[in-house]
């Protein structure tokens, strides 16, 4: 009986392989022998970790040239955001000295904190649609507002009213994420090589916009300071050299502008604040294309001297500009 | 050729698609009182559980008595019309479909495995009763939720880079969500809707009280010609080709589009309609689950957790009562920490003990509560976070106090200007408090090679610390931060507390 059902299974068998087959298989496994050799010789490494090129940018000069015709710092009073601002930069020579038609434009405020323009941690949002809506009339293709907060940053560009604003007068604000941050050679003296903002690298003008403020470890927030915006990584490291820092940053990013904005002032309790108590009106806006001589200029508002406050005379000696302001040429307007 | 079926798939189509609108909107900017938890408001479960703990049927809960009084003239129609994980359930036991007749008889009939959601469903009850609610580990919508929030969403944040947020989010043990969905998921390969079928307890909820339902599949006893089309269509195991199963039946409609001959409808009792059976209930197996039940909450109970002791980690999000009152509400919904714009909110494994599985706990590494955000209170379905103003959780006039999430402490040891002679004080500069809750004294020290250097060394009143967290957060000894908040000094709890001077 098994004999028998053994006779009915139908056994397939393995056709013969002719020559021309053959040789047909054994190239076809020969190329595929060849390609994994190729691999292996490409991959091959004698070293333990295959380290990948660091291709570090530099930032661009985002400067005008000089210019003698005009000051470098113009102090507008009044009342008119707006107006103080156009005064401002007319007295620097216009804005058609510092935006081209066409210009990718970038505008760096103080967006740090999830705070409400009354509590001035943050720079006011008057000052960036104006800068926004200036820019756009002399011409700017774009301008984006962007910075790189310590808060969350949708809170803080939605509180801070910056994100109206900047809608309002026909700007974009740009959030930076995760991805969006480019290793760039800051060539200091304590800052080498760190992660920034790729939007710093994507436009051709830059305009700072900082506040200020007061600060427990530097004593103040201004120009300078403000490049903290700049950078992410593990940054809070920076406090533990802080005016070098502040230095380093301000010699990597040259601003094509900076018009810095007391027209509230965080005296106490910066650079957070949070109440209204220490907030002091000073009504006064600031154009100036040394932030040397900028930020010294603005420690009359905090009560500060140059000595109390050693970032300025680094800078100095950096070659960022004066601390000595009282020796420069300075336009001062009354405005409303 | 529409019909009921084509109806069902209608309102199943915009269930999904609400429900994904309500996650989409759960964060800061979209946030617009859109009603986000309104699947968890609609659970009749979630609301008779809670009730059970709470004694209240907190707002927007009493949405659920719209599927409740409805069930019990129709049967169990939320489960294919308006459950999202019902109706994903369906969807893929219908993709997942690719059997021959004889083994969708085989696979559709009613198994004694499906009265277990009867008993889970007895067990969970009495849990509430007993005051400790567990129902959030199998609610299906509060599951739903808790998978998309913390895990399919953080997916899809990864896959486009930040996606909502401005970092893409991370979870506590996300990978524990993503595996038990996915098993969840993954089980209606084998058996079609198993979740729905074996361990619904909603589903069981329901099943109980559509038993008397006036309305419900009818089969004419001499159009059926027996071709049992109505079986293999049958996503509930509900015997439509026999003596319907009304508490099994999901009122998904297949059977009666399948059948050939026009014997089924749904409606009221025909001349020559079948009888059903009644709810399959082994009265012994129900009297040993609630004795398991009953005891197994004092055990619960005897067992070490943030209830019964203080525990530094567990920081609950601001405006949390007190802990077992918090635990008598939180259904582990996880949409507070999908709201949450820090990630700071994670799901805790066993940090708050057995019982706060998945509950919200603050993780500072991660995030820190944002001053201003009252976000997770607004979101909360069950009020476990009560809903602050700004003003209350700041403690802005009219009120007196901020709320507290807990305390602040340095690690003189691992911080840079106590151990190490650095300038640093990030913390000062990060808190958020005015007056800051941080203050520093300035000394002068000798450092190891002589010089003279000034320094700010921190310190916390903590009068003033709120316990937010954010100094530990930004704090740049990465690994484990210099300064900690740890959960003592919560305004939440009278027990929690250190100062004499802090008393609630």
């Amino acid at each position: 009986m098994a004999w028998e059902r053994a006779s009915e299974i139908v056994e397939k068998l393995e056709p013969l392989v002719g020559r021309r087959e053959f040789l047909r298989r054994v190239a076809g496994l020969s190329g595929v022998a060849v390609g994994v050799a190729a691999g292996g010789y490409l991959a091959f490494s004698d070293q333990p970790v295959r380290q990948p090129e660091v291709r570090a940018l530099r930032f661009k000069d985002f400067r005008v040239p000089p210019d003698a015709l005009h000051p470098v710092l113009a102090v507008a009073r009044g009342q008119r955001v707006e107006a103080m601002a156009r005064g401002a930069i007319d007295k620097l020579g216009g804005v058609g000295r510092f935006i081209q038609k066409g210009d990718r434009v970038l505008l760096k405020p103080n967006v740090g904190w999830d705070r409400q323009p009354e509590q001035a941690a943050n720079t006011g949002p008057e000052l960036v649609e104006a800068m926004v809506r200036i820019c756009r009339e002399a011409g700017a293709k774009s301008v984006w507002v962007t910075d790189v907060s310590l808060n969350d940053p949708k809170r803080c560009f939605a509180r801070s009213g910056i994100e109206a604003a900047t809608v309002n007068a026909g700007g974009s604000v740009r959030l930076p994420g995760r991805e969006d941050f480019i290793d760039t050679d800051m060539g200091g003296k304590v800052l080498k090589v760190w992660p920034v903002s790729r939007f710093f690298h994507e436009v051709d003008k830059v305009i700072n916009l900082p506040i200020v403020k007061h600060h427990s470890l530097s004593g103040c927030t201004l120009a300078m300071k403000n490049w903290y915006g700049v950078i992410g990584g593990q940054r809070n490291r920076l406090h533990q050299a802080i005016h070098d820092s502040i230095v380093d940053l301000a010699a990597a990013v040259r601003p094509t502008l900076t018009v810095m904005d007391a027209t509230r002032v965080l005296k106490r309790n910066g650079p957070t604040g949070g109440n209204p108590a220490d907030v002091v009106r000073e009504e006064t806006l600031i154009a100036a294309l040394d932030e040397v001589a900028l930020d010294s200029f603005c420690l009359q508002f905090l009560d500060l001297t140059p000595e109390a406050v050693p970032f300025l005379a680094l800078a100095e000696a950096r070659g960022l500009g004066m601390v000595a302001w009282r020796e420069l040429n300075i336009a001062q307007i009354q405005v409303g | 050729m529409g019909g009921l079926r084509g109806v069902r798939r209608i309102y199943a189509g915009c269930s999904l698609a609400l429900f994904a609108f309500f996650l989409w909107s759960a964060e800061f900017e979209r946030l617009k009182g859109y009603a986000v938890g309104l699947f968890l408001q609609l659970d009749p479960l979630t609301a008779l559980s809670g009730f059970l703990t709470s004694q209240t049927l907190y707002k927007g809960l009493a949405f659920s008595l719209l599927i409740l009084i409805p069930t019990l003239f129709l049967g169990r129609f939320f489960c294919s019309w308006i459950c999202p994980l019902g109706i994903l359930n369906q969807g893929l036991s219908h993709l997942f479909n690719r059997r021959r007749a004889i083994e969708s008889w085989e696979e559709n009939r009613y198994r004694p495995l499906y009265r277990i959601k009867y008993y889970l469903l007895v067990a969970l009850l009495i849990f509430a009763l007993l005051g400790a609610l567990q129902i959030g580990l199998l609610d299906p919508i509060a599951f739903i939720y808790r998978s998309f929030a913390l895990s399919v969403l953080p997916v899809l944040d990864q896959l486009t880079s930040g996606g909502f947020f401005a970092q893409a989010t991370v979870f506590h043990g996300g990978v524990l969500i993503s595996l038990i969905l996915l098993a969840i998921l993954l089980a209606n390969r084998f058996i079609t809707r198993f979740w729905c079928r074996a361990l619904c307890p909603l589903g069981a909820l329901l099943g109980l009280l559509s038993q008397w339902s006036i309305l419900r599949i009818r089969r004419d006893v001499e159009r059926c010609n027996h071709c049992k089309q109505c079986l293999r269509a049958c996503q509930g195991a509900a015997d439509p080709d026999g003596q319907l199963r009304v508490t099994e039946c999901h009122l998904c409609m297949n059977c009666i589009e399948a059948c050939g001959s026009r014997a089924l409808h749904y409606g009221l009792a025909g001349e020559k309609s079948s009888i059903g059976k009644p709810l399959d209930l082994n009265r012994r197996r129900v009297v040993e689950t609630s004795l398991a039940a009953l005891v197994a909450v004092p055990m619960t109970k005897g067992s070490l957790s943030a209830r019964s002791t203080s525990t530094p980690e567990v920081i609950r999000p601001p405006g949390s009562l007190p802990e077992s009152r918090f635990l008598a509400r939180c259904i582990k919904c996880g949409l507070c920490m999908r709201v949450c714009p820090t990630n700071v909110l994670q799901p805790a494994l066993l940090e708050a003990g057995f019982e706060g599985l998945w509950t919200p706990i603050l993780m500072n590494s991660v995030g820190y509560c944002e001053h201003h955000c009252v976000l997770c209170g607004q979101v909360c379905p069950t009020a476990a976070i009560r809903p602050l103003s700004v003003a209350e959780k700041v403690g802005a006039a009219p009120f007196t106090q901020p709320v507290r999430l807990g305390t602040a402490f340095f690690d003189r040891g691992r911080c840079l200007p106590w151990a190490m002679d650095v300038a640093c004080i990030v913390c000062e500069e990060a808190c958020p408090t005015s007056p800051k809750a941080i203050w520093y004294e300035t000394a002068s020290v000798t450092s190891r090679d002589g010089r003279k250097v000034t320094l700010k060394r921190p310190f916390v009143q903590p009068e003033l610390c709120i316990g937010c967290g954010v100094c530990e957060n930004k704090c740049p000894v990465a690994d484990l931060a210099a300064i900690r908040v740890s959960s003592v000094g919560e305004s939440r709890s009278k027990d929690n507390r250190m100062l004499l001077n802090q008393q609630s």
